[in-house]
């Protein structure tokens, strides 16, 4: 019973920390399928929870902060637009750019609104994303195995929980049934053919570096103001770079996406509770648990479980034929 | 023909970006309150305005030729390499390994082999990622982000389970012998009467880094070698045609790159800190990126490109030490730089090549 009790415990902190990876995971999904390599994530994301953390802080209210998130993360990736999409620079430099450009900025500005050494003021109340509790959570929580189940593994989590794993039918939806998805994966793969056939290019590009910056503005906010209270320096450590691998585990799919995930999820979750894990003998140090997403990362990136093939006309930019 | 002259492109365009990015960063330190102008005469007097602030500048800028080196090679061959950092911290484990672990009688052959180490363990943490670029087509952008991570992982494990001296909480080494201590310039151009460089962390290493400019500079412009990997470089099809392996040029210049990479260890586990302590190269694998891209690629570029960073992290830390902007200023300028004269190249070179063809035209 007491496994039982630390299994649901790992699970429930293992879904708290695939969220931020998945939202982060998705805007890379989009952006990917659409041609355009973003390795800004983690600065989008970064950013995000800096302004969603600030602007909760001095109004009070999430909701407030949520939009600013959103909205700082959407000029980043406006940048990585202009930059990549209209003056067809380097993809890769411009997501590097922004990566530092969020770690600076965030900082700077954080010292010069609130003076408390690059954080900003701890959230409480309508600051913070609260947990929603289901319908006869409390009640059914004593029913054994479903119980816990219910009441402690689905129930109670933040709305943003919920929406990140809603995003995931939502873009199976979007990528693969609708007209928009077939034409962004095109332009993926194939933009001269999306240009022949008279749909614009830029536009659809443009289309996806901005969802891409919504749910990465969405990943920020999720950090800063439910899982945890308030911004603090590079407080994504990394996150932005565990979604990539994720994508990349996935294989560009968004069901695979979610599993990716939640499997780099519980990696954390395990490292964050036990550290070092005795395994009879033979010690796990928790370092390898760290590790561990990114070797994974590699060894499906080398093709010897699977090949990762990313879309055909990833991190080329369009040039029209004249 | 080209559309515009050698010099504008090697040394107008560079120009403009660099001027874009000041202003944009005066704007940053208008909109937190505070004055431009000083903040550059505090960091000018900080960073240039004594032999100590020159020993700090040019101890960055050591680090600095080292990766921006590395990141050169590898932009030569057409490729991205990301895990200056990671190398670097590999670089670091080797010295480590090489000065704690053999008595050596000398600085200079301490630092022969440290070097050698240094090159060894940064060009073997390239390798892999060399290897799945070139056999299995893995994209060496992801693969060496990925390994800068497993770097700091493994890193990590190390000092703290291996390598750190019973008793201790620090993760960190213990200090290496005093045979392997580097001079550093206060020792070697210090008078009697006149001590100059006090204290500061500048030491013999700068020069390895000058040696390994020139180096590079006969590597790519002077042998078969630097000529088959700027040949692929160019247009890897071509390369083809001539007879140049695509799989070998790859891991050659990541190996080279890595090397390279690793060998700042020489400098900031050997010279400054010497020991090897978590998270010793403190972003400068990254720098690389930015230093290389202001260079061209050039070693003479990625020269004084180094000493410009150098002197922005100098005149950075005073700035923090002396008013209210925090030392992650350094990071903004750096990232604005990267877009200006990275991502952005074509907004600065567009208008400028529109401009240079009207001009001839209007001559002709």
């Amino acid at each position: 019973m007491e496994f039982f009790v630390t299994l649901i415990q790992v699970l429930d902190s293992t879904i708290r920390l695939a969220t931020p990876l998945l939202l982060a995971c998705l805007a890379g999904l989009y952006s990917e399928r659409a041609g355009i390599f973003d390795i800004g994530l983690e600065g989008k994301m970064l950013m995000a929870a800096f302004f969603s953390a600030a602007v909760a802080a001095v109004t009070g209210s999430v909701w407030l902060g949520l939009l600013a998130g959103i909205g700082s993360s959407l000029i980043l990736s406006a940048l990585h637009g202009v930059a990549s999409i209209t003056f067809r620079g380097n993809q890769l430099i411009s997501g590097v750019a922004i990566n530092f450009l969020a770690s600076g900025l965030t900082v700077l500005i954080a010292q010069s609104w609130f003076k408390q050494g690059g954080r900003t003021p701890s959230l409480f109340g309508g600051g913070r994303f609260e947990p929603i509790e289901f319908p006869f959570a409390e009640a059914l929580s004593g029913v054994p195995i479903i119980g816990p189940i219910y009441s402690e593994l689905l129930s109670g989590h933040s709305i943003l929980v919920y929406v990140a794993f809603l995003m995931v039918p939502l873009t199976w939806w979007v990528l693969f049934r609708t007209r928009f998805g077939l034409r962004l994966r095109a332009v993926g793969e194939n933009p001269a053919a999306v240009d022949t056939a008279g749909v614009s290019v830029v536009g659809l590009r443009f289309a996806a570096v901005a969802i891409c910056g919504v749910l990465c503005g969405i990943a920020g906010a999720y950090l800063a103001t439910a899982l945890q209270a308030g911004f603090v320096k590079e407080m994504t450590a990394g996150r932005g770079f565990i979604a990539l691998a994720a994508l990349i585990f996935a294989k560009w799919r968004p069901w695979h996406a979610m599993w990716a995930c939640l499997l780099f999820g519980l990696l954390q979750a395990i490292a964050l509770r036990f550290q070092n894990i005795d395994l009879g003998g033979v010690v796990i140090p928790v370092q390898v648990m760290d590790a561990l997403p990114y070797i994974l990362t590699v060894v499906i990136l080398a093709g010897f479980v699977g090949k990762a093939i990313p879309p055909r006309a990833g991190g080329e930019p369009y040039v029209k034929e004249r | 023909m080209d559309k515009m002259p050698k010099w504008a492109d090697v040394v107008l365009i560079p120009l403009i970006s660099l001027l874009l990015a000041t202003i944009l960063s005066a704007l940053v330190i208008l909109a937190i309150g505070e004055n431009p102008i000083e903040a550059v005469n505090l960091m000018v007097t900080g960073a240039l305005g004594s032999t100590y602030g020159w020993g700090y500048t040019l101890y960055y800028a050591t680090n600095f030729m080292f990766t921006g080196l590395a990141v050169a090679v590898a932009f030569h061959a057409r490729l991205f390499n990301i895990g200056g950092e990671g190398q670097a911290m590999l670089g670091g484990l080797g010295v480590a390994m090489v000065c704690l672990y053999i008595p050596w009688p000398h600085w200079s052959i301490a630092l022969l082999g440290a070097g050698l180490a240094a090159a060894l363990f940064g060009a073997a943490w390239a390798a892999i990622p060399a290897y799945l670029q070139a056999k299995r087509g893995s994209h060496i952008v992801i693969t060496t982000i990925m390994f800068n991570f497993i770097a700091a992982a493994f890193l990590n494990y190390m000092l703290v389970n291996v390598m750190r001296p019973q008793g201790s909480q620090d993760p960190a080494t213990t200090r290496f012998p005093e045979a392997v201590h580097l001079p550093t310039f206060q020792s070697m151009f210090s008078t009697a009467e006149n001590v100059v460089f006090r204290g500061a962390p500048a030491n013999i290493s700068f020069f390895v880094a000058v040696l390994a400019c020139v180096v590079v500079w006969a590597l790519i412009w002077r042998t078969r070698l630097g000529y088959e990997i700027r040949a692929y470089g160019h247009s890897e099809t071509g390369a083809v045609y001539a007879g140049i392996s695509p799989v070998r040029i790859t891991i050659v210049a990541m190996l080279i790159s890595g090397a390279l990479a690793g060998l700042m260890a020489t400098n900031n586990v050997m010279g400054e800190a010497e020991r090897l302590v978590l998270n010793s190269t403190e972003g400068a694998g990254f720098i690389g990126i930015a230093v290389a891209l202001m260079g061209r690629s050039h070693p003479f570029g990625v020269f004084l490109a180094a000493i410009l960073f150098g002197f922005l992290y100098q005149g950075g830390a005073e700035l923090a030490l002396w008013t209210s902007i925090p030392r992650e200023l350094i990071v903004v300028i750096q990232a604005l730089v990267i877009l200006f004269t990275g991502a952005l190249d074509n907004m600065v070179r567009m208008p400028l090549e529109k401009l240079f063809l009207s001009l001839r035209k209007g001559a002709e």
